[in-house]
């Protein structure tokens, strides 16, 4: 068993089709939804962490892409730029899972990409605008 | 023995000054004693980088053909203080655009301002100035609209009514509803996080806290370029109650500084959006405090488990002065180990000031001194201290009209 969390971002013609629970129907596979957005020119997205075998989950993602539904890694979601953070700490209490934390002794604010679910609150509350969300 | 300042600058000159940084005296003190350690060493840096509101630049555009006195004016679309001559604007930090929508869909995110405008000026970007004016006979014209940049402009002095607070609040939310949008960040609902904002024992002014070295016309480090003291800041409240080693147990002495923008760097000046509140501006800077003798040694051995901070409710304890339960103080060193407790609930807690970067300005300090390119003065005149009447008072309001409005 294996766990991948993902961003899926749906073409306009898709956006009807229950195209998860195809997926997790066909596929076998468990899902967890992170966040799911519709944005205003009518383009979706959600973010979902998908559980099971890695084969089924290989073959999941072909599977949505032909259908034009394009799937990336969350790790590329939330992102620090490095010239921006002034290592504050200001978004230490607001992280719900603590992918933002102080180093001690440097008291330098480390972001763990791995441990993020990409949730953006950090993004709203950085002071000097460096977590940014990128798709 | 004691020492001069005359004297230590003869050793900066000579290459045989002595300096650490107020995080490294520490042990020195605790090691040697005040004693020799005020022998052994001639300077201690300090440093902080926080949100500094109360902080601006002065800017000299240049006249331009035909003249213009300006009468309001603004800068990437900020509105930038006018009323001074006909070139000379003030942009503070705390100022929004007109067109932005503020809190009007709470809270507001507050992308731009002042500080953001300081900020890209000092990184050489373009600035659009907009201005209108309303005419005379020697200043005919009445509107302008142009780029400038900081190698454009005649002047840019930053000139901050009121940084290097000595000590702040511990601010959180006894409120039970909602997260609370403050300029000390978000405060999570039902003491659900704590928020302090200060560089403790690498802080300026905790390091001198009866203000024995530091006073008008002190050489200081600011935003990457020199800077001097020019003033006692404004709210500079040197008599409130302290501790035996002279800390201020809350908020006391404040700083004007002044300084040369076109030396100064971005990373060190940092337009900040702080959500459902405003603008603002991280701030650089760091003092060299001369040991001249044992006991500004003794003062300068503070440390984080010596200051405190009280903890003030930001919901309703702050902005309406309403008695909440007494929340009690906190030291720097149990609020830098990531939480804290306040009437018996754990609480996280988290820094707006960047520690990290007041100690990367402690040793760049401290290597400007070591390399001979940054000499110490001797202040012209003190600040009113612990045993001045000098307070901070609340506006006493006197209605007109009758209180009716």
């Amino acid at each position: 068993m294996a766990s991948h969390k993902v961003v899926l971002h749906f073409p306009l013609h898709q956006l009807n089709r229950p195209v998860v629970n195809d997926l997790i129907k066909t596929y076998d596979l468990d899902f967890n939804i992170l966040r799911a957005e519709v944005t205003p020119d009518e383009k979706g997205f959600v973010v979902l962490e998908l559980t099971g075998e890695e084969d089924n989950f290989r073959k999941g993602v072909e599977w949505l892409d032909t259908l034009g539904v394009t799937v990336q890694p969350l790790s590329e979601d939330v992102v620090r730029l490095e010239d921006r953070c002034t290592h504050c700490g200001a978004c230490v209490t607001t992280c719900p899972v603590d992918a933002l934390y102080v180093e001690r002794p440097s008291q330098q604010v480390i972001f763990e990409q791995d441990t993020c679910i990409g949730c953006g609150i950090c993004v709203k509350v950085c002071p000097a605008a460096a977590m940014a969300v990128q798709f | 023995m004691a020492k001069t300042i005359a004297e230590i600058n003869e050793k900066i000159a000579s290459g045989k000054v002595v300096v650490v940084t107020a995080e490294e005296i520490i042990g020195i003190v605790e090691e040697d004693g005040a004693e020799k350690a005020a022998e052994k060493v001639d300077v201690v840096t300090t440093g902080t980088f926080g949100p500094m509101c109360s902080s601006g630049a002065f800017l000299n555009f240049g006249h331009s053909k035909p003249r213009i006195k300006v009468q309001k004016a603004w800068l990437n679309g900020v509105n930038a203080y006018a009323g001074l001559a006909a070139v000379d604007l003030y942009i503070g930090v705390t100022e929004v655009p007109d067109h932005d929508p503020l809190n009007s869909v709470f809270p507001g995110a507050f992308a731009y301002g002042g500080g953001h405008v300081i900020e890209d000026l000092v990184a050489g970007k373009d600035v659009r100035l907009r201005a209108v004016a309303y005419g005379t006979d020697c200043y005919p014209r009445k509107q302008l609209d142009t780029w400038v940049n900081l190698a454009t402009l005649n002047e840019a002095v930053l000139h901050n009514p009121r940084n290097a607070y000595q000590n702040y609040n511990c601010a959180v939310n006894l409120g039970k509803e909602r997260e609370i949008y403050t300029y000390m960040g978000v405060l999570k609902p039902d003491l659900g996080s704590a928020n302090f904002c200060s560089a403790g024992q690498l802080s300026p002014l905790l390091n001198d806290p009866l203000y024995k070295t530091i006073g008008l016309g002190t050489r200081i480090w600011l935003g990457g370029g020199v800077g001097y003291v020019t003033w006692w800041g404004t709210q500079h409240n040197p008599t409130v109650p302290r501790h035996d080693n002279g800390v201020p147990k809350g908020g006391s002495g404040t700083l004007t500084v002044s300084g040369d923008l076109k030396q100064m760097k971005p990373e060190w000046l940092r337009g900040v959006s702080f959500r459902g509140y405003g603008v603002s501006l991280q701030v650089g800077l760091g003092i060299p405090i001369p040991l001249l003798n044992a006991e500004i040694a003794q003062y300068t051995a503070v440390k984080d488990s010596d200051i405190t901070a009280p903890i003030v409710d930001y919901s309703q304890g702050y902005p309406y002065f309403e008695k909440t339960p007494d929340l009690g103080s906190v030291t720097y060193a149990d609020l830098r180990s990531g939480k804290i407790t306040v009437l018996g609930k754990e609480v996280p807690t988290a820094s707006l000031s960047s520690y990290s970067k007041a100690r990367d300005i402690a040793e760049t300090l401290k290597d400007q001194i070591k390399t001979g390119h940054f000499a110490l003065t001797q202040p012209v005149q003190s600040l009113p201290s612990a045993d001045s009447e000098y307070t901070f008072k609340l506006l006493a309001e006197r209605p007109v009209n009758g209180g009716g409005i």
